[in-house]
């Protein structure tokens, strides 16, 4: 299938208009794609969050396909179990054909509290597609920190005091746990990069076993920035190697955008408030700069390698 | 095993389970395996490696995973099945309310055991106990043969009455002690269970795709409970056709709701659920000849038959509830409060004194039995049967 942006947009198959995103909200361009660019018939496995919650309130479904929600921590295993269910009803020949089944959780769904599920489930080596919709904090409760969410943001649980300047630890790596894992497809893309994005889908989705992508998705709330800006948000978190675009295909690793230039952290940082009180302190700035330069560098190496 | 179905065969607990299942095939099993109900799981795998059924089967990570995965199998349209014990139920306890508020027919087999702390591996039934507000039928055996019939039966059960069942049979006691049973034939067990449950609204069923789980706001959330009770309502007839139809299939007397020894002109009774039935029933045969004494077994708690044990208990003076978990609620052990519950809009009814025993695999014995109807204490609320130190270890 191309990946032609007219054909695309022209695609009926879409998250029905009407859902109750806020306005800036990164995910329903990823779920678009992601519906978008499916060749097989896909159910969706949702966890609990702002997805789930903007899309489904009852008597009401934005999903043109079939779609549940189990709970928060428990996406990947329910997705074994309808995967396993799918297998079972088509060998005993009661499903035709056998969709793809596709799991989507928040950072908090996936990093946190669904991380044992999500291991066990690749460990199984499930035959599924789990997409993590990463706004780096648990916005669905209030802009909580989370184990994605990095270090000097500013949350609700990692105010700005004058003891702590918003959350102490650098963010969890989580694609790397799940490449660890095996798994033959892992990729890490954003929503401002849509064609790398619709590629990896497509690779995701063609994929036997279990496949991992990690979608970079603003929260306008969360993050505090303005709702047109989405886009250009998402955008500089790539330019600034914040947010590298790679994949790790059957072991390989792979950087699948290159920045023409080393745009400063700072140019990301700045466009939103969450890292406000940040942006005066140069030492600060210089941690952070390094440490996202010291994540590019090792990921070069393995690319290389 | 094929050779010897349809005669006598010496089986434990687990085995008896694991058996029905091979025999029903299910679509979907996921399970954690944790004592006492380990072996059913262990037997099952064996069925999948032998290649005698054509389930798919799923070792997951926790029981939290293989309640989720048996959610997610079932609303896919599929037969599943699950086992567990204590701490693996308590694991599972909050997908325990979605598997029931989906509505999904899931079978899971209980051996009934303590909660921690302190850890104790041995059998009562404070684990299902805890889960008996969670919208699922639960079913408690009295051997092994009820466990292995009850497991088949609560495939039309829960699929008739769209609710998801436990079969309940205590840890150790029943699960690893050996029975003779007898066994049906593989055809006959198939047949009584038939296809598969109806793809009504199977998140795979075809035709317009369905949301299955969404988000209920205060408008509709209430709509949607009082829709499951209704459903908990309707079992009872579920239960009682389904059981009067297994017994004409198989040859079979099990009670639905409760089973009643030496009750016609009794005057006081015991009251009990699951495997100690035979020695109280043994103790009731004992003490007839001295005292009108009777028992009941209480096989559904939920939905509980109040109609039915108000009507076995009518006429007596005073009840026995022997009971293997407690409330901490100081009024006393779930099945008494529930028992008292259901008595007190009767004009008649019997002085009721609950008697926990047996927590944590500690034996009942004769010697306690007898003690209970010499000293019946027909003023006593509550009663601790066979504690050592009154006032607990320090």
């Amino acid at each position: 299938m191309s990946l032609n942006l007219r054909d695309l947009s022209q695609r009926s198959q879409g998250l029905a208009p009407g859902h109750r995103a806020c306005a800036g909200c990164g995910f329903p361009t990823l779920i678009r794609m992601l519906l978008a660019t499916s060749a097989r018939p896909l159910v969706v496995v949702n966890a609990t969050g702002c997805l789930e919650v903007v899309s489904t309130i009852y008597p009401y479904s934005a999903w043109p396909v079939p779609w549940m929600h189990n709970a928060f921590e428990n996406a990947a295993a329910t997705a074994s179990g309808v995967q396993a269910a799918a297998v079972a009803l088509q060998r005993r020949g009661r499903l035709d054909r056998l969709p793809k089944v596709v799991a989507i959780g928040g950072d908090g769904g996936t990093y946190d509290i669904g991380l044992q599920s999500l291991s066990g489930a690749l460990e199984r080596g499930t035959d599924f597609l789990y997409v993590c919709y990463n706004n780096e904090g648990y916005m669905n409760t209030g802009i909580q920190r989370s184990s994605a969410t990095p270090q000097g943001a500013r949350t609700t649980t990692t105010p700005v005091g004058a003891r702590q300047l918003g959350k102490p630890q650098p963010r969890k790596d989580m694609t790397e746990i799940v490449a660890a894992h095996g798994a033959p497809y892992v990729a890490q893309a954003s929503i401002s990069h849509w064609g790398d994005l619709g590629k990896k889908l497509q690779k995701a989705l063609a994929t036997a076993g279990p496949t991992f992508l990690n979608v970079l998705t603003p929260c306008q709330p969360g993050w505090d920035y303005p709702p047109e800006q989405l886009v250009q948000i998402a955008k500089m978190a790539v330019e600034t190697r914040y947010w590298p675009l790679y994949e790790v295909d059957r072991g390989v690793w792979r950087i699948t955008y290159i920045p023409r230039e080393r745009t400063p952290l700072k140019a990301f940082l700045e466009m939103q408030g969450r890292f406000r009180h940040l942006l005066d302190d140069e030492k600060v700035l210089a941690e952070l700069q390094s440490w996202v330069d010291a994540h590019w560098e090792r990921l070069e190496a393995r690319a290389r390698a | 095993m094929s050779a010897v179905l349809g005669r006598r065969v010496g089986l434990t607990g687990n085995d008896a389970v694991a058996l029905a299942w091979r025999q029903i095939d299910p679509d979907v099993v996921a399970a954690y395996p944790i004592t006492p109900s380990t072996q059913i799981v262990e037997r099952f795998s064996q069925y999948v490696a032998d290649g005698e059924v054509q389930t798919q089967f799923l070792a997951v990570e926790s029981e939290h995973s293989a309640i989720s995965a048996c959610v997610g199998a079932s609303a896919a349209g599929a037969r599943v099945m699950t086992a567990t014990s204590s701490q693996g139920l308590a694991l599972m306890h909050e997908i325990l309310y979605v598997a029931s508020g989906l509505r999904l027919p899931i079978i899971m087999v209980v051996g009934n055991r303590a909660l921690s702390s302190p850890i104790n591996i041995h059998g009562d039934h404070s684990d299902t106990m805890g889960s008996r507000d969670a919208g699922w039928i639960q079913l408690y055996c009295r051997d092994v043969q009820d466990a292995y019939d009850r497991t088949i039966l609560a495939v039309r059960i829960a699929e008739r009455a769209r609710l998801p069942v436990m079969v309940c049979l205590d840890g150790f006691t029943l699960t690893h002690s050996l029975e003779p049973i007898e066994a049906y034939p593989d055809e006959e067990v198939q047949e009584f269970v038939g296809e598969g449950p109806a793809d009504g609204y199977a998140l795979l069923g075809g035709g317009e795709p369905i949301s299955v789980g969404p988000l209920a706001l205060p408008d509709s959330y209430m709509e949607f409970r009082r829709a499951l009770a209704a459903a908990m309502e309707r079992a009872r007839e579920v239960i009682a056709v389904e059981t009067e139809a297994f017994n004409t299939r198989f040859g079979r007397a099990l009670p639905a709701f409760v089973e009643k020894f030496e009750m016609d002109d009794a005057e006081e009774a015991f009251l009990l659920m699951g495997s100690y039935a035979d020695m109280v029933r043994d103790a009731v045969a004992r003490w007839r000849r001295a005292r009108r004494v009777g028992m009941v077994r209480l096989v559904t708690f939920r939905p509980f038959p109040a109609e039915e044990v108000a009507r076995a208990l009518g006429r007596i003076r005073h009840v026995h509830v022997l009971e293997r978990a407690d409330t901490l609620s100081t009024l006393g052990g779930p099945l008494g409060i529930e028992i008292r519950a259901a008595l007190y809009d009767r004009v008649v009814r019997p002085a009721v004194t609950d008697v926990v025993f047996g927590l944590g695999g500690r034996e009942l014995t004769d010697g306690e039995i007898d003690g209970l109807l010499r000293a019946p204490g027909a003023g006593d609320r509550l009663r601790y049967l066979g504690v050592r130190q009154e006032g607990g270890c320090r």
